[in-house]
């Protein structure tokens, strides 16, 4: 490809960050130093060359961990060494949150003020944050953004962090030689100031999060969650690791997929798609290779379950990608975890590590025949990538956009294989289904909804945190094991931002598919938020139709334009400048929310309304405020 | 000394005709080749569908939406410039979520673009009863350069009193064409056309996020520090007249432009010996801008910046002072 | 695809964008060029090949097919002469000689010839860079070979394809405007052909082939030239050593230029002859590079006092004795189709229209025209003649570099300009940077040169002062300038005045130079 490159130099550091992550230069025309009488009169190119597209996203992120952002001669040498266009390139480093195009800090704080901080005092936080430390990094009202000094430490707001159970929560980024990202739980401003002078960060909050459930007898996809060494093969081994893919290569692929549809596994994302239909629909797809990819991008506010499993247990992911990947026929997986979770990188690349060394992945898996390999990549804030064929984009080194559907991903995927993407809880499953078997696996829970279900229960509950009960528990029951019913219950969000508010009268719902959608709602990705009489329910419908705005990736119309005039509506309302009186304003809302509904590309657009719908259908917040 | 003949190719092969899927919209019956667009059924039967983002030289990238179509058994709405047709697809064009949808979609663009140099814009507003305005006033311009710098997944709060607007200065920044982005309905066109579709250039991408996405250069610099070779097939694909050859915007800034009362004659470039059509708009006897057909089957609509502007040196010959006077050779 | 001494993606940006296309479909592209230009960038493999060592690559890329047992004997013996003697003439050219001489390592030779005799189906493209040699027919020749070799040609998909520089450089030739043709590739020394023209034209023509542009430079040297009648061509800017060619024009007679500018050499010319933008202003057809003849319509009228080519050339006529009538441009073409039944018998105006051009031959309005040649090379048994194989010797440049002048320049084009730069200098872009010397990194340092310094530039005809511009698509010793502002910067008093004997084309592809910081203060590059 004839590229323009950027007429900037790298420096030796930004250099030095890419070719640690690239591996060096193979010859003049890739980066390397000219000189050689080879490189005069030969390059290979085009093809070679093109197929290194998708590491551009690796690249950048390395860029930004070392100097703490994308400078021009650090994204021109990207572009040089990858051959991809530098306007290309900067479409893609000016759409994810986590990499910055303009000079920044070296040390960044990432302060939650989303939904279930908010419910734990993220505002009051954020508001004494801004007395002790100063404004954040954000717009200036002119939609210009602040300025900030390269070496000053800094702070901004972040969307949900997947910290809800230690909210309010923060993530700490400090670029450099060795880059260093720290969750931080129970935030305090104090605490906040410590952090952005410089202090220590301590244990990653992440590391020892509340696990309520400890010990408890029966569980299933969290009974090694806090009892085994995660960091330890040996002892995930001795906990039954791996008898599950010695069962999966007894069975043989056909067998494996017989269980999980025995088993009626459905996606635990929020789509409910049926496992073993995916499998097999890859399976048979002539087209090769194959992918398996790990959604593990969970970014749905008040979403944290998959943030236990990988830091916990992340030996099981990767066994139970294995068996998938087994059943689906992929020879290559890759496992696309959220930006935000530094330690659930670590203890996973860890477990790939330890399991390719010990044989389980590359040739020959326990002795058998079959190959395969997993390879992690890192979101780099986009709530859009959890949509799975925004996440292939992602990983193909593009910018985060939904492809239209169909084709589905099983037979055009990644890099337009066939592929099966999985949630990170779905793949779980399938250790107990071969483990049990899928029959017995099926007796739990409901007719419909078997199994458990990993519930992240936060915001005003006394004890949040992950919860795995029997699907078809009621959500009273589930409230009883998170430390009781909260007093003062107004509300509680199921399925997060994109699912919906149902009343406090309403919690007798068993928490099942078939339950849930009788009931005009939705499991989603497990999230249970509960709000009490302290939390103002307007500012946090705000937030969640700030949120959409903030991650439409502004392909479509109806999404793109749709969010902003949500937003403004609820602004109208919130500020009591309505046009033409409140009903009217409801009114545009429905008209709005429904063309996002049918219009939009994908599930972002296609449920933006629906947390505001059932605020103002169900909770009847606004006849509330016009009763106030 | 002979080897082995192995069977060579003499002829192009000739292509199997597809087979053909039998499929219905709103009510009637058509039957079309396989991998044929529903647009394309539509088409075939006379059923008048709006586009903004499609174009038949391009691939569909089906963002604008204006395209719907409900399909039955179909969660949502489907985008027909995309979407192929299966044997027994039920299609409505007009049911009433289809109608709300491409309502709010014009209105949801009305309200936030400028779309006075969008062909057919005023007609769909009618057509679809549409009132940009109940969003409320719009909001003045950004300051030139402003949109480019705001911060993925970060938003100054809504001001109540105005509907947000992606108003901004056009970009005036070389000889040969203009960007008036505050006219853009990001439908990608452009993106594909210089990069993957035709031009393989990748001078423009789409960058930011959301409602802030809009098209740019690398590092947002002035397109003379850009990739971009001029060819102006973006200019070509461009629906809005947000990019425009500069001949049209001076003329059009000037209150002359009158495409009524232009000529359109095909002949061939001369620059080269590809042949490519070249689609003169001749008006009071001056050529004010080349294209190329859509249709041609060597350009399939694209020129250079040789064919799009070589022929100024055409109109600088008559009076004295023009490059034939100074004896430039 | 080999796309050899063409940098199409900048000459012939739209073909490129097939070229493209078909790349993305699993083309394998390899592109030919001492430069690594923009098409090359394009290209799986870019060969860097020294300037003037096309027929060594070519002869060595047969040797190692022949010797693999890839050549295509069967289309050789069914459809081919002179094998024999050519397998012993590039027997010499072993893959280590091969690329001591081209600078290609052996291993990409090989690599390549293997390629290029395993396709399915595989083309040759070129462009000036194969043209503008002493030895041009010899390079067009090797490609030639190369495709016999291979049975890579008269099938759909394949063939050698020169793409050309102009929108009518193929009508040119289609219409007799050279030297040993008349219109339709029909030979001027066929007493029947001349017979057919004699009685439809009322004159009797002359069995003798003329002289190209080259030859009639020479033969006004040699005054056996006195009057020229130069039709939209600027030879004291484009050809090679323009000094001498300037030269040679003040010395005519009489000079008669009809042209749409005063150009360099209207300036020199007795009569100038103002007409019309014949692609704008004017009907008729051109053939472009596929053979595709296609419709030129008049959009506008021209300015006040230029006449139409046609109605030019009637005059003169006239004055000369003998009346066309007043002809127009469709009922020449008309003529010609009687004249030329077997090539254009089909090509009705009416059908050109309709079928937005056809491809020659189109003998009758039935047939749809041709999409390739010489498929008459694979019927057995064979129509028509044997394709010849050509015995071909290297032979570098004519000037190379040495202590005095110590790098080697080679011209080509850019994507904004064209030619002279008479028609492109009427719009601005930010590609216009006007003329340089592109110059390597390498080179560049050992000068002290930052880009835009200035620099003389002398060969042993000529010295010029231009700015250089450091370019890393050059390797060391190789120095790139184009003839596109010749007003500014006249590189063809650098280039060498040698020439094919068979084409006429000069050498512009090589001579040697000599480049030396000057002081800005010491003056403008005037």
């Amino acid at each position: 490809m004839d590229i323009k490159l950027i007429d900037a130099e790298p420096t030796e550091e930004e250099r030095e960050a890419v070719d640690l992550c690239l591996g060096p230069p193979r010859s003049a025309w890739d980066g390397g130093s000219r000189g050689s009488e080879r490189d005069a009169h030969i390059a290979y190119g085009n093809r070679e060359v093109g197929g290194l597209r998708h590491l551009l996203l690796p690249a950048l992120e390395a860029v930004q961990a070392r100097v703490g952002w994308i400078s021009e001669g650090g994204l021109g040498y990207v572009c040089e060494r990858l051959n991809v266009p530098p306007a290309d390139a900067w479409g893609v480093a000016t759409f994810y949150a986590l990499l910055s195009t303009t000079p920044r800090p070296r040390r960044v704080l990432h302060v939650c003020d989303d939904i279930a901080c908010r419910a734990r005092g993220a505002r009051e936080l954020v508001s004494g944050i801004e007395e002790s430390v100063g404004p954040a990094i954000t717009h200036g009202p002119d939609g210009d953004h602040v300025v900030v000094d390269h070496d000053v430490v800094a702070w901004m707001h972040s969307p949900c962090l997947g910290l809800c159970d230690m909210a309010p929560a923060a993530l700490l980024i400090e670029a450099g030689t060795s880059p260093a990202e720290h969750s931080i739980g129970t935030l305090t401003a104090h605490h906040a100031r410590r952090l952005c002078d410089g202090g220590s960060t301590g244990v990653d909050a992440a590391a020892t999060p509340p696990i309520p459930q400890l010990g408890a007898p029966g569980l299933s996809l969290l009974r090694r969650v806090g009892v085994v060494d995660p960091t330890s093969l040996a002892a995930y081994r001795e906990a039954e690791g791996y008898d599950a893919m010695g069962r999966a290569l007894e069975l043989g692929a056909e067998g494996v997929i017989h269980e999980v549809a025995a088993a009626k596994l459905v996606g635990r994302g929020g789509a409910l798609f049926p496992t073993a239909r995916k499998w097999e629909a890859v399976r048979t797809q002539t087209s090769t290779p194959h992918y398996l990819v790990c959604n593990a991008d969970e970014s749905e506010p008040g979403t944290f379950k998959d943030r236990l499993l990988l830091t916990h247990d992340p030996f099981a992911v990767v066994e139970a990608m294995t068996i998938a990947a087994f059943a689906a026929g992929c020879d290559r997986g890759f496992v696309y975890l959220r930006g935000e979770y530094p330690l659930a990188h670590e203890r996973m690349a860890d477990a790939v590590a330890q399991a390719r060394r010990a044989g389980l992945l590359g040739a020959n898996i326990l002795g058998s025949d079959f190959a395969f390999d997993i390879e992690i990549r890192r979101g780099a804030g986009a709530y859009i990538c959890g949509e799975e064929t925004a996440l292939f984009e992602s990983i193909e080194g593009k910018r985060g956009e939904p492809r239209n559907k169909p084709p589905f991903p099983a037979e055009r995927g990644l890099f337009g294989k066939p592929t099966a993407a999985n949630n990170v809880e779905t793949l779980v499953n399938v250790l107990p289904i071969l483990l049990q078997g899928g029959a017995t696996y099926a007796t739990t829970g409901t007719a419909q909804s078997t199994g458990t279900r990993l519930f992240c229960v936060s915001g005003a509950v006394r004890n949040p945190g992950v919860y795995e009960v029997a699907c078809g528990t009621t959500l009273r029951a589930l409230f009883e094991l998170s430390g009781g019913v909260p007093d003062g219950l107004q509300a509680v969000l199921l399925g997060g931002a994109a699912g919906t508010f149902i009343r406090a009268d309403e919690i007798d719902i068993p928490l099942s598919h078939e339950d849930t959608r009788l009931a005009n709602t939705t499991l989603g990705s497990g999230v249970v938020m509960a709000f009490d009489d302290t939390t103002d329910m307007h500012d946090i419908l705000l937030r969640i139709a700030g949120f959409f705005r903030d991650e439409s990736c502004g392909q479509c119309v109806p999404c793109r334009v749709g969010t902003v005039r949500q937003e403004e509506a609820l602004h109208r309302i919130a500020s009591g400048k309505t046009r033409g009186g409140l009903s009217s304003e409801l009114a545009l809302l429905d008209e709005i929310g429904a063309g996002m509904k049918d219009g939009s590309i994908c599930g972002l657009g296609q449920t933006a309304y629906a947390a505001v719908e059932s605020a103002a259908k169900r909770l009847r917040l606004f006849d509330m405020r016009i009763a106030k | 000394m002979t080897t082995a003949a192995p069977i060579v190719q003499l002829s192009r092969r000739a292509r199997a005709p597809k087979a053909m899927v039998e499929l219905n919209v709103d009510g009637q019956s058509v039957s079309v080749p396989d991998g044929t667009t529903i647009l394309g059924a539509c088409a075939a039967l006379g059923i008048e569908i709006p586009t903004l983002c499609y174009l038949e030289t391009l691939r569909p990238v089906n963002v604008c939406r204006l395209c719907v179509v409900e399909v039955e058994g179909a969660r949502v709405l489907v985008p027909s410039c995309s979407r192929t047709v299966e044997a027994g697809m039920k299609v409505k064009t007009r049911s009433d979520r289809v109608r709300h949808t491409r309502k709010m979609v014009l209105e949801l663009l009305a309200s936030s673009v400028d779309l006075t140099t969008t062909p057919g814009a005023n007609e769909l507003l009618t057509e679809y009863d549409c009132d940009p305005a109940r969003f409320g006033p719009p909001a003045p311009a950004s300051a030139a350069g402003v949109r480019e710098t705001r911060l993925p997944g970060h938003h100054t709060p809504p001001n109540p009193d105005f509907a947000a607007t992606i108003a901004q200065p056009a970009t005036l920044d070389n000889d040969l064409y203009v960007r008036d982005y505050g006219k853009c309905v990001l439908c990608y066109k452009c993106v594909e056309a210089c990069g993957p579709d035709h031009q393989n250039t990748f001078a423009i991408a789409v960058a930011g996020r959301g409602f802030d996405a809009h098209i740019s250069t690398e590092l947002a610099v002035p397109l003379p520090d850009s990739a971009c070779v001029y060819c102006g097939n973006c200019i070509a694909v461009c629906p809005t007249g947000a990019l425009m050859a500069k001949s049209e915007f001076d003329l059009r800034a000037r209150g002359a432009w009158n495409e009524a009362c232009q000529t359109i004659t095909d002949t061939i470039c001369p620059y080269c010996g590809v042949g490519c059509t070249l689609t003169l708009h001749v008006q009071d006897g001056d050529i004010v801008k080349a294209t190329s057909p859509l249709d041609n089957a060597i350009t399939l609509g694209n020129l250079c910046i040789k064919g799009r502007f070589g022929w100024r040196y055409v109109q600088q010959r008559a009076g004295e002072g023009g490059p034939g006077a100074d004896g430039r050779g | 695809m080999f796309l050899w001494g063409s940098n199409a993606r900048e000459a012939h940006p739209i073909w490129f964008h097939h070229l493209l296309k078909g790349i993305k479909n699993g083309a394998r592209l390899y592109v030919m060029d001492p430069r690594r230009t923009s098409s090359a960038q394009w290209a799986d493999v870019w060969l860097g090949l020294n300037v003037g060592t096309d027929v060594a690559l070519s002869n060595t890329m047969a040797r190692e097919i022949i010797h693999a047992g890839l050549a295509r004997m069967d289309f050789i013996e069914n459809a081919t002469e002179g094998f024999d003697d050519y397998k012993a003439s590039v027997e010499p050219f072993t893959l280590e000689y091969g690329a001591l001489i081209t600078g290609i390592p052996a291993d990409v030779i090989r690599e390549v010839a293997h390629t290029y005799a395993q396709a399915d189906k595989a083309m040759v493209c070129w462009t000036l860079g194969i043209t503008e040699h002493h030895n041009a027919v010899d390079n067009v020749l090797s490609l030639i070979n190369l495709s016999l070799l291979t049975g890579h040609v008269g099938r759909w998909g394949c063939g050698c394809n020169p793409l050309r520089g102009q929108n009518n450089v193929q009508g040119g030739g289609d219409m007799g405007a050279i030297p040993n043709k008349l219109p339709g590739f029909q030979d001027i020394l066929d007493t029947r052909v001349r017979e057919r023209f004699e009685r439809q034209w009322g004159v009797t023509l002359q069995p003798k082939i003329g002289w190209n542009l080259t030859e009639m430079l020479g033969a006004i040297d040699r005054d056996e030239l006195t009057s020229l009648f130069v039709i939209g061509e600027n030879p004291a800017q484009s050809d090679a050593d323009s000094n001498h060619v300037e030269h040679l024009l003040r010395k005519l007679d009489h000079l008669v230029v009809q042209e749409i500018f005063l150009t360099r050499t209207a300036q020199l010319a007795d009569v100038v002859l103002p007409s019309v933008a014949s692609w704008c202003e004017a009907e008729g057809t051109v053939t472009n590079s596929e053979r595709r003849v296609q419709r030129v319509r008049k959009a506008m009228n021209p300015p006040h006092g230029a006449r139409d080519e046609l109605w030019i050339i009637g005059e003169i006529a006239k004055r000369l004795g003998h009346d066309f009538g007043n002809p127009t441009a469709e009922d020449a073409w008309n003529e010609f189709r009687t004249l030329a039944p077997d090539f254009a018998g089909g090509m009705s105006y009416a059908r050109l229209d309709a079928l937005d051009g056809i491809q020659w031959p189109c003998p009758d309005e039935s047939h749809p025209g041709t999409t390739f040649l010489h498929g008459r090379l694979w019927e057995s048994p064979r129509g028509g003649r044997p394709a010849p194989f050509s015995v071909l010797e290297h032979s570098g440049p004519v000037e190379m570099p040495d202590e005095e002048y110590p790098l080697l320049l080679t011209t080509g084009r850019r994507l904004e300009s064209y030619n002279t730069g008479v028609m492109t200098g009427g719009y601005e872009s930010a590609l216009h940077h006007g003329e340089s010397i592109d110059i390597s990194p390498e080179d560049a340092r050992r000068l002290a040169l930052v880009d835009g310094a200035l620099v003389r530039v002398s060969s042993r005809r000529g010295v010029l002062v231009v700015p250089a511009r450091v370019d890393r698509a050059l390797h060391a010793g190789l120095v790139f300038m184009t003839l596109h502002f010749p007003d500014e910067v006249n590189t063809n008093v650098l280039t060498i005045d040698v020439a094919d004997p068979q084409s006429g084309t000069a050498e512009f592809k090589a001579c040697a130079v000599r480049v030396e910081p000057v002081e800005v203060a010491a003056g403008s590059p005037h």
